[in-house]
């Protein structure tokens, strides 16, 4: 019943059906290049066809390699939302363990969650990231935990202000009367009113996920050469981008697609699950 | 009694500050340690390889990396509160003249990024808002969303494209010139990457000021300034936009601490010699207390910047107390 409603609620919001379908067509895309299924192969070069424009051979046009950009920005998104996904579940799932833990028990281990999510607030995101690649590795999984580590913050902040009013309210006072263990009380009656505010971070996570990592390959780390990345691809477009706008426009074009269909269906999602903002 | 409660506010701001402070000495230290390679290494490269044991040794030695990671700390630190940023080998000077030329760039751009943001933000929203939603509302959104979605380095890239190619215009090109040497050359240099900055800090300020004026709108005292006949233009400006301030001047706080921190690739595509290139390029040739140092200057300026925020709140908000 109550899925339902927040689901035809969320049918309602213009923002959320058109996000939703943006994100579906990346999702679509970066499965296919999973399994394979690229107009070409993504790394096959042909010097032949260096930097030509878009065409019906190559949608997309080709790199300064004769590389199908198409096939290489499928790719790219691929990595890109592997790196968001699992940084963004890394993130979610250990901010809001601590921010719930923290903001539940209070006192020294909350002191201690709190400073801890202002350290890493102080720091320059994409510094943190970079210092923290530079130390792992290139590999998609240091990268993802990198960006990890610098969302996990938001989502502790995220969780930890409502539980702290939660926790005074008296449904959860009765519970805990009642004889209810603390993991109990936590997870199955306090979690889940803090889960709407949570599921709405996730979605906008993804999308600045999306945004560090391409920002972080532009700059050299994460995704090497000759493997694709859409930030990678920008980073080698400035010297091509003059006489070839398509090795620039394209990779650009999906980086864009994707934030903006995450913001979007962030927006959808606040509008359904507000309860507030329903009435509208 | 009210100097009292002022002051205990007062120490457990100032505790929490040093608190983080502390926290981030520690946390900038430990993961410089983590990266492989040393100064050395940062510095000589593959050459590294050549050298006897006694020349790792004493160059251990002068890059002050031969102590316990204890004592590392410790000595960096109490340099680092006497004012002594420690030295940038590759640059043959200290952090600290490093850092007075750098920083002066980075809070410049961050500044014009800035202003530039919140005139585009205000505007848009205000736009947005006058008529929620209708084309032009849509239309304000749809910047909002762009702003935001648009990686900065995309942009960058584009502009750095169409100027050089096809206006052959880049005035980035040219060596650095401060606004001192040269306010006209600095002008143009500062122009591209101030508006791609201003841009990322328009989006979420677009947004906050539109949610904002909207929610406002519908309070009471609006009414009762139509209801007295005060014009359309002045409840706007003097009662809606006023009373909209405060969650305004949260993001705007927000965005300028980022700009101070975030502007590495800007400052790096638009060869800006700011404080995140310096860091930028401290972190590939390993030289910790450079990085170090100019971290922790980043990190009091946030933690400054934090506290001047909530010192306005309280001017445009009595409430606030």
């Amino acid at each position: 019943m109550r899925e339902k409603t927040w689901f035809s609620y969320y049918l309602k919001s213009t923002s959320g059906v058109v996000g939703g379908v943006l994100v579906l067509i990346m999702v679509v895309i970066s499965l296919l290049s999973a399994f394979g299924i690229t107009p070409h192969d993504p790394l096959i070069q042909d010097p032949v066809n260096a930097l030509q424009g878009p065409s019906s051979q190559y949608w997309f046009g080709t790199d300064q390699f004769g590389r199908d950009i198409l096939s290489r920005c499928m790719d790219g998104m691929r990595r890109s939302m592997t790196v968001s996904i699992t940084a963004v579940s890394i993130a979610t799932l250990v901010g809001v363990f601590l921010g719930v833990v923290g903001g539940y028990f209070g006192k020294v281990l909350d002191g201690f969650v709190v400073r801890f999510s202002d350290v890493i607030f102080a720091f320059p995101a994409i510094l943190l990231a970079l210092a923290i690649v530079n130390s792992l590795g290139n590999s998609w999984i240091d990268t993802s935990l990198a960006i990890a580590v610098v969302y996990t913050p938001i989502f502790i902040r995220v969780a930890r202000g409502p539980v702290l009013s939660v926790k005074e309210m008296d449904y959860v006072k009765a519970v805990r009367i009642l004889g209810f263990s603390t993991p109990k009380v936590l997870f199955s009656h306090i979690l889940p009113n803090v889960l709407p505010t949570i599921v709405i971070q996730v979605a906008l996570s993804m999308s600045w996920a999306i945004l560090t990592e391409s920002g972080l390959s532009f700059l050299g780390l994460g995704t090497q050469p000759p493997d694709a990345s859409l930030g990678l691809m920008v980073s080698e477009a400035q010297a091509l981008a003059a006489f070839a706008w398509w090795t620039l426009a394209f990779p650009s074009l999906f980086i864009t697609i994707a934030v903006v269909g995450l913001n979007l269906v962030g927006d959808g999602l606040r509008d359904s699950l507000d309860p507030a903002r329903r009435s509208s | 009694m009210i100097t009292r409660l002022l002051s205990t506010v007062f120490i457990t701001r100032l505790v929490s500050v040093l608190t983080t402070l502390f926290g981030i000495s520690i946390f900038v230290f430990i993961v410089l340690r983590v990266i492989p390679g040393d100064s050395i290494t940062g510095s000589l490269g593959i050459e590294t390889g050549a050298l006897n044991p006694e020349q790792i040794a004493a160059l251990k030695v002068y890059y002050g990396i031969d102590k316990s990671l204890v004592g590392q700390y410790f000595s960096w630190m109490g340099a680092f509160l006497s004012g002594d940023f420690g030295f940038a080998y590759s640059n043959g000077v200290s952090v600290l003249e490093l850092t007075k030329s750098s920083l002066p760039v980075t809070i410049q751009l961050a500044l014009f990024g800035t202003i530039l943001g919140v005139v585009m933000g205000i505007s848009v929203g205000m736009f947005s808002a006058s008529k929620p939603g209708s084309t032009r509302d849509f239309a304000g959104q749809f910047f909002g969303l762009l702003a935001l979605a648009i990686p900065g380095f995309v942009l960058s890239t584009a502009i750095v494209t169409i100027m050089a190619n096809v206006f052959g215009y880049f005035p980035n090109g040219y060596e650095y010139m401060a606004p001192w040497e040269d306010p006209w050359m600095n002008f143009q240099q500062m122009m591209f990457p101030a508006l791609v900055l201003g841009i990322a800090v328009a989006a979420p300020v677009m947004r906050t000021t539109r949610s904002a004026l909207l929610e406002t709108v519908d309070k009471d005292f609006i009414r009762t300034a139509y209801g007295k006949g005060v014009k359309h233009k002045v409840v706007q400006f003097k009662h809606v936009l006023r009373n909209s301030l405060i969650p305004i001047v949260t993001m705007t706080g927000i965005q300028f601490g980022y700009l101070l921190g975030g502007a590495v690739i800007t400052e790096k595509i638009f060869a800006m010699p700011g404080m995140g290139r310096q860091i930028l390029d401290a972190i590939n040739k390993r030289e910790y207390a450079t990085v170090q140092s100019s971290v922790m200057i980043f990190a009091i300026m946030f933690v400054m910047i934090n506290l001047i925020t909530d010192i306005i709140y309280r001017r445009i908000d009595p409430r606030i107390k």
